[in-house]
C-alpha cells in the first residue's frame, strides 16, 4: 500500500475530488494548508506601505491507495489539478505499514 | 423657524453617529484582528465620558458669554453655566449639537495610538485633554475668543483692524477644521512621539484585519457629516425672521453640495495617486480619500464655490495619500494616519481657504486668486499656526502627566498578545470554534491558537 500525497491548487480541488470519486475512490483526507515553493507569495499594498505575503493557501489531499492503484491515481490528480502556470502543486507517494480500520479492525486492502 | 430646531435634532444626532459606530467601524477595519475590539471601545468610551464632561463644564467653558466670563480670549468661565444652569432648555438642541463635535475630535485621536494604549489611560486622558485643548479652542474660533471675528482684540482685528462689531477680514472656519481636526492631528502626533511606537512597527505585518468595515464607516461618516457641516450655519439676524429664513434655504444646499463634490474629488484624487504610484487603486485608499475630503471641506464649506470645493478636494485627497508614506521615513508610529489625514487634510482645507475662497459663497469672502489680495490667507494661516501650537502644549502637558502618573503602555508581552484579550477579556472573532456551537470546535480551537502564537 502506498500514502498518496497532493498539496494541490484550491480552486482545483472540486475537480480533482470529482475525478477520484469517478474512478472509484472513497475516501480520502483533505486538509486547507499553507506553504511556498518556486511561486513564492505576492504582495499587498496598504495607504502605499507593502506587505509581502509570503505564503500562499493550498489543499493538500491524502490518501491510502492499494499499489496496483498507485499510478492511476497519482496520474488523474496530475492531470487534473494541472493548469500549467507556476503554483500548480507536487504529488508524492510514500509507502505505508499497516492499515487498520478503526471500527472493526480489518486490516491493510480490507480496510480501505 | 421649527423646521430649523427639528433639523438641528437631525443633524446632532447625525454627528453622534460619526463617532458610534462611524469611526468606531472605520479604525476597527484598519486594525488588526486582536485589537480590534479595543480600537472600537476607545471611541464608545470618549463618547460616554466626553458627553457627561460636556454639560457639565464643557459648554460653559466653550459658551459662556457673560460679562468677565472671556478669560483673555483664550477659554471662557468654566462654572458659570456648570451643568447647564441657566441654560435655557430651548438651546439645549446647540448644547447636543456641539457635545458631538467634543466627543468626534477626543475620539479621532485613538487611532494614532490604536493596539497600545491602556484603556484606563485613556478614559482619563479624554476629558483632561478635552479640557485643556478642545473646549478652549472651540471657545477661541467659535465663542468670540482670540480666533474669532468677533473679537475686537482677536488675531484678525489686531492684524487688519476691526469695524461694526466684525474683524474686517473675517478669518474662516465653518464646521471645524481648526477646531476639530488640526487639533485631534496634532494630539495624535504628540501622542505617538511621546508613548512610541507599536512592537514590530515597520517589520511586522500589520495590515487591515476587515476593510468592509473600513469601507462601512468611511460611507456611514460621510452620511453623517452632512450634520456636521451643513448644520454649523450660523445666522447673521439670529432673530428667526424673513433673512434667516432666506440664509438658511439658500446656505444649507450650498455647504451639503461642497461637502459632497469636494468629498468626491478627494476619493478620486486618492485613488489616482495610488494608480500611479502602486499600479491599483484601493478600497482603504478610497475611504482614506472620503475622509480627506470630508476633513478638508470641514472649515471650508461655506466659504467657496463649487470650483473651490472640488479644488480642495483633490488637494487634500493627493496630499494625503502622500502623507501617510511620511511616518514610516520618519520613524513615528502614526497607526491608522490621523496626522496624515486629518492633521494634513484639516491644514490643506484652513489654508486653502486663503487661495479659493468666494464672495458668492455665503462667507462672502473673496480669497487671493480671487482678487481678494493675500489678507485672507494672511489670517488663515496664522488662524492655523496658533490652533497647532495650542493644541500642542495642551496635549503635552496631559500627556505627560499621564505618563508620569498611570502609565501609557500595556507591556510588550500583552501587546504582543494582543489588547483585546488583555484589556478587556474578549476575543472580536471566533470563527473558528464558532462560539464552541460545532462539534469539531477542539480541534479547530488548538490549531488557532498554536497559529496565532506562532
Amino acid at each position: 500500500m502506498k500514502l498518496v500525497t497532493a498539496v494541490i491548487k484550491p480552486h482545483k480541488w472540486e475537480d480533482v475530488r470529482e475525478a477520484l470519486e469517478t474512478f472509484g475512490v472513497t475516501g480520502m483526507t483533505v486538509s486547507e494548508v499553507s506553504g511556498y515553493g518556486r511561486q513564492k507569495g505576492h504582495t499587498e499594498v496598504y495607504r502605499g506601505a507593502e506587505y509581502d505575503i509570503a505564503l500562499v493557501p493550498k489543499i493538500r489531499i491524502e490518501i491510502v491507495v492499494d499499489d496496483a492503484d498507485t499510478e492511476d491515481i497519482v496520474g488523474i490528480i496530475t492531470k487534473t489539478a494541472q493548469t500549467g502556470r507556476i503554483g500548480d502543486g507536487k504529488v508524492w507517494v510514500s509507502p505505508i505499514d499497516t492499515v487498520i480500520r478503526v471500527r472493526t479492525g480489518d486490516k491493510d486492502s480490507a480496510a480501505l | 423657524m421649527d423646521g430649523y430646531y427639528a433639523f438641528m435634532l437631525v443633524a446632532a444626532t447625525l454627528v453622534l453617529m460619526m463617532t458610534v459606530p462611524a469611526l468606531a467601524l472605520f479604525y476597527g477595519g484598519m486594525s488588526r484582528s486582536k485589537s480590534v475590539l479595543n480600537m472600537m471601545m476607545m471611541s464608545f468610551g470618549a463618547l460616554a465620558v466626553v458627553a457627561i464632561v460636556y454639560v457639565l463644564w464643557g459648554w460653559s467653558m466653550s459658551y459662556s458669554a457673560g460679562a468677565g466670563d472671556d478669560v483673555a480670549g483664550l477659554f471662557a468661565n468654566p462654572f458659570t453655566l456648570f451643568g447647564l444652569d441657566d441654560v435655557d432648555p430651548g438651546s439645549y438642541v446647540f448644547v447636543a449639537f456641539q457635545m458631538t463635535f467634543a466627543v468626534i475630535t477626543a475620539a479621532l485621536i485613538s487611532g494614532a495610538v490604536a493596539d497600545r494604549v491602556r484603556f484606563s489611560s485613556w478614559m482619563v486622558f479624554v476629558p483632561l485633554w478635552v479640557t485643556l485643548s478642545y473646549f478652549p479652542l472651540a471657545h477661541m474660533v467659535w465663542g468670540g475668543g482670540f480666533l474669532s471675528p468677533l473679537n475686537e482684540n482677536g488675531l484678525s482685528a489686531i492684524l487688519f483692524g476691526f469695524e461694526d462689531g466684525l474683524a474686517k477680514v473675517v478669518p474662516q472656519d465653518y464646521a471645524g477644521g481648526t477646531v476639530v481636526h488640526i487639533n485631534a492631528g496634532v494630539a495624535g502626533l504628540v501622542l505617538v512621539l511621546l508613548i512610541g511606537r507599536r512592537l514590530g512597527f515597520g517589520k511586522e505585518p500589520m495590515k487591515p484585519h476587515n476593510l468592509t468595515l473600513t469601507m462601512i464607516g468611511a460611507g456611514l461618516l460621510w452620511f453623517g457629516w452632512f450634520g456636521f457641516n451643513v448644520g454649523s450655519i450660523v445666522f447673521v439676524e439670529g432673530d428667526g425672521g424673513e433673512k434667516d429664513i432666506a440664509q438658511f434655504m439658500s446656505e444649507t444646499g450650498v455647504t451639503w453640495i461642497n461637502t459632497t463634490i469636494a468629498t468626491s474629488a478627494a476619493m478620486l484624487a486618492w485613488l489616482l495617486v495610488e494608480k500611479i504610484r502602486d499600479g491599483k487603486g484601493t478600497s482603504l485608499g478610497a475611504a482614506s480619500g472620503i475622509v480627506a475630503g470630508l476633513v478638508a471641506i470641514t472649515p471650508a464649506c461655506g466659504a467657496v464655490d463649487v470650483y473651490g470645493a472640488i479644488a480642495i478636494g483633490a488637494a487634500a485627497g493627493a496630499l494625503c495619500a502622500l502623507a501617510v508614506g511620511l511616518k514610516y521615513r520618519f520613524g513615528y508610529d502614526d497607526s491608522l494616519d490621523v496626522v496624515g489625514v486629518h492633521l494634513v487634510g484639516g491644514i490643506v482645507g484652513t489654508v486653502m481657504i486663503g487661495f479659493v475662497s468666494s464672495g458668492s459663497a455665503p462667507g462672502g469672502i473673496d480669497g487671493l486668486l480671487y482678487g481678494g489680495g493675500a489678507e485672507p490667507l494672511v489670517v488663515q494661516v496664522l488662524t492655523a499656526l496658533v490652533a497647532i501650537a495650542w493644541s500642542a502644549v495642551a496635549t503635552l502637558a496631559v500627556g505627560l502627566l499621564i505618563k508620569a502618573t498611570l502609565g501609557w503602555r500595556i507591556t510588550d508581552e500583552d501587546e504582543a498578545e494582543g489588547i483585546d484579550f488583555v484589556e478587556h477579556g474578549e476575543s472580536a472573532y471566533d470563527l473558528g470554534t464558532g462560539g464552541g456551537a460545532r462539534r469539531s470546535s477542539v480541534l479547530q480551537g488548538s490549531t488557532a491558537s498554536e497559529g496565532a502564537r506562532a
